[in-house]
């Protein structure tokens, strides 16, 4: 894969396809809302970063996942992996 | 004095109906669920016919978050356990979670669910492979899922004893609310009917290989030729009957009595276990078997098994000397489901005086059962035994008693 940005909506729908959601579901700004508070658990992120990594073709390490505890801290941490410095 | 345990909450997802009442009234209209598989394409095995709980719909009853990681037993057990809960009109909220826990049984784990990310793994590499594998396949599941789901964080666990786990469970529960936890969720559903399971259930030898629903299950019938399998189950709520009758609670029925065996190694010539098992279970109640107002079977539908059956029942009730029946030859046999089914069916029948019957079997007369059969039986009824051997020699058997008027 050659994306050049990954989105919140990517994040989103790969979030739904991943772990699913329950009745609000993603809507609304969730950007800097915890991920424990938008009720996604641990392996559910684990799932999450599986999936973009095989879409994006990256790498995540396991302490990005720990660490990258928001929407916002997520797709900070996949983008830099997307576009690495030169 | 041990503490009584009653069932307070019944919740049924079985092949002959989804929910206790349509169940009820398919089992006492002698209606079945038994027919060609449609959960995957069994065209090239040699058994062809399963009984599939019919119209479930996981959407219906569980969350978006819930889905990716349950499999289909899981699902069923989700809902069957609320509807067990709403029975029993329990709200796991209002109380404290450490009085509250669940046992449940499980034959196979999540098959379908393992199978698909198995194949993911083999096929596509394991990073393909779903974060919910690590704990969606695994035997305690349910109860897992169940006890997450209600904030239950008493004791839990899962028995794994193939047929005869679903009676292990419940006895587990009864145990652990006498040490003090008033309230435990038990039961058991299973449902591996994807092609591995086939498979599993297929090496043990004993599916039926017929073709239509009415010949393929004929438990204690000179032309049994094997079982058809099936999935689903029930959950019930078993309560301290103390506590039941502070609350006010509408009680089903005790959990009596239970008594469990092993068989000897085969060739030993030592007796199998189930009649032991019974006179255990017996004697765990209270009860003489003239007080014994129905059997229900095991029905393994392999003439040694029927034979072995019949004759453990005979040794304690003496020929033809109880009223036997198989409402399973409605549904297949459900694995660990079976047993916590034929529990739910007995409490069901004690509340209403009529036995219900096996379907399309013509009772061998060699083996002296009294088997009701034709249609329901109107009987006086105050105390049932259910029988489930597991595959591998396991036998128990657990008395229900009705509740005081």
């Amino acid at each position: 894969m050659n994306a050049t940005e990954f989105t919140l909506s990517d994040l989103k729908r790969i979030l739904l396809e991943s772990a699913g959601a329950d009745g609000a579901g993603l809507d609304g700004d969730i950007l800097d809302s915890r991920f424990e508070e938008l009720g996604y658990e641990s392996l559910a992120l684990l799932e999450t970063g599986s999936r973009i990594e095989r879409e994006y073709g990256i790498v995540l390490d396991d302490s990005v996942l720990g660490e990258a505890d928001t929407p916002r801290a997520l797709l900070r941490a996949v983008n830099s992996r997307l576009a690495p410095a030169a | 004095m041990s503490t009584p345990v009653v069932v307070t909450g019944l919740g049924v997802a079985a092949p002959n109906g989804l929910g206790t009442r349509a169940f009820w009234e398919a089992t006492l209209a002698g209606r079945g669920g038994i027919g060609p598989v449609s959960r995957f394409d069994a065209t090239g095995y040699p058994a062809r016919l399963a009984g599939e709980v019919p119209g479930f719909v996981a959407e219906d009853h569980l969350s978006g978050r819930l889905l990716p990681q349950t499999d289909r037993m899981t699902r069923l057990a989700l809902a069957a356990a609320d509807w067990a809960l709403a029975d029993a009109g329990v709200d796991p909220a209002e109380r404290p979670p450490s009085d509250m826990g669940v046992v449940t049984a499980s034959a196979s784990g999540g098959f379908e669910f393992g199978q698909r990310e198995l194949r993911n793994l083999w096929s596509k590499g394991g990073r393909h492979v779903s974060a919910y594998q690590s704990f969606a396949w695994f035997y305690a599941v349910n109860s897992g899922q169940v006890s997450i789901r209600h904030g239950m964080k008493g004791p839990s666990g899962v028995l794994v004893a193939d047929q005869a786990g679903g009676l292990d469970a419940v006895a587990q529960a009864r145990r652990l609310i006498r040490k003090g936890t008033p309230l435990i969720v038990s039961g058991a559903v299973d449902a591996s009917l994807c092609p591995w399971g086939w498979v599993a259930q297929s090496a043990s030898g004993r599916l039926s290989t017929a073709g239509v629903p009415e010949r393929a299950y004929l438990p204690f019938d000179a032309r049994a030729q094997g079982h058809v399998p099936g999935e689903g189950g029930a959950m019930l709520v078993l309560e301290d009957a103390g506590a039941a009758r502070r609350r006010g609670a509408t009680v089903y029925g005790e959990i009596a009595g239970y008594g469990a065996t092993t068989d000897p190694r085969p060739g030993g010539g030592r007796p199998p276990g189930l009649r032991k098992a019974i006179e255990l279970a017996l004697a765990d109640a209270g009860l003489v078997p003239a007080e014994v107002d129905v059997v229900l079977a095991d029905a393994a539908a392999d003439p040694g098994l029927d034979r072995a059956e019949a004759e453990a029942i005979a040794a304690v009730f003496g020929p033809r000397g109880v009223p036997v029946t198989a409402p399973k030859t409605m549904t297949g046999r459900l694995c660990s489901g079976a047993g916590p089914l034929d529990l739910g069916t007995a409490l069901l029948a004690l509340g209403e005086q009529l036995i219900p019957p096996t379907v399309h079997v013509e009772a061998d007369p060699a083996l002296a059962l009294d088997l009701v059969t034709g249609g329901p039986r109107p009987a006086r009824l105050r105390t049932a035994l259910v029988l489930a051997r597991g595959h591998g020699g396991f036998n128990s058997a657990m008395a229900v008693r009705a509740a005081a008027p």
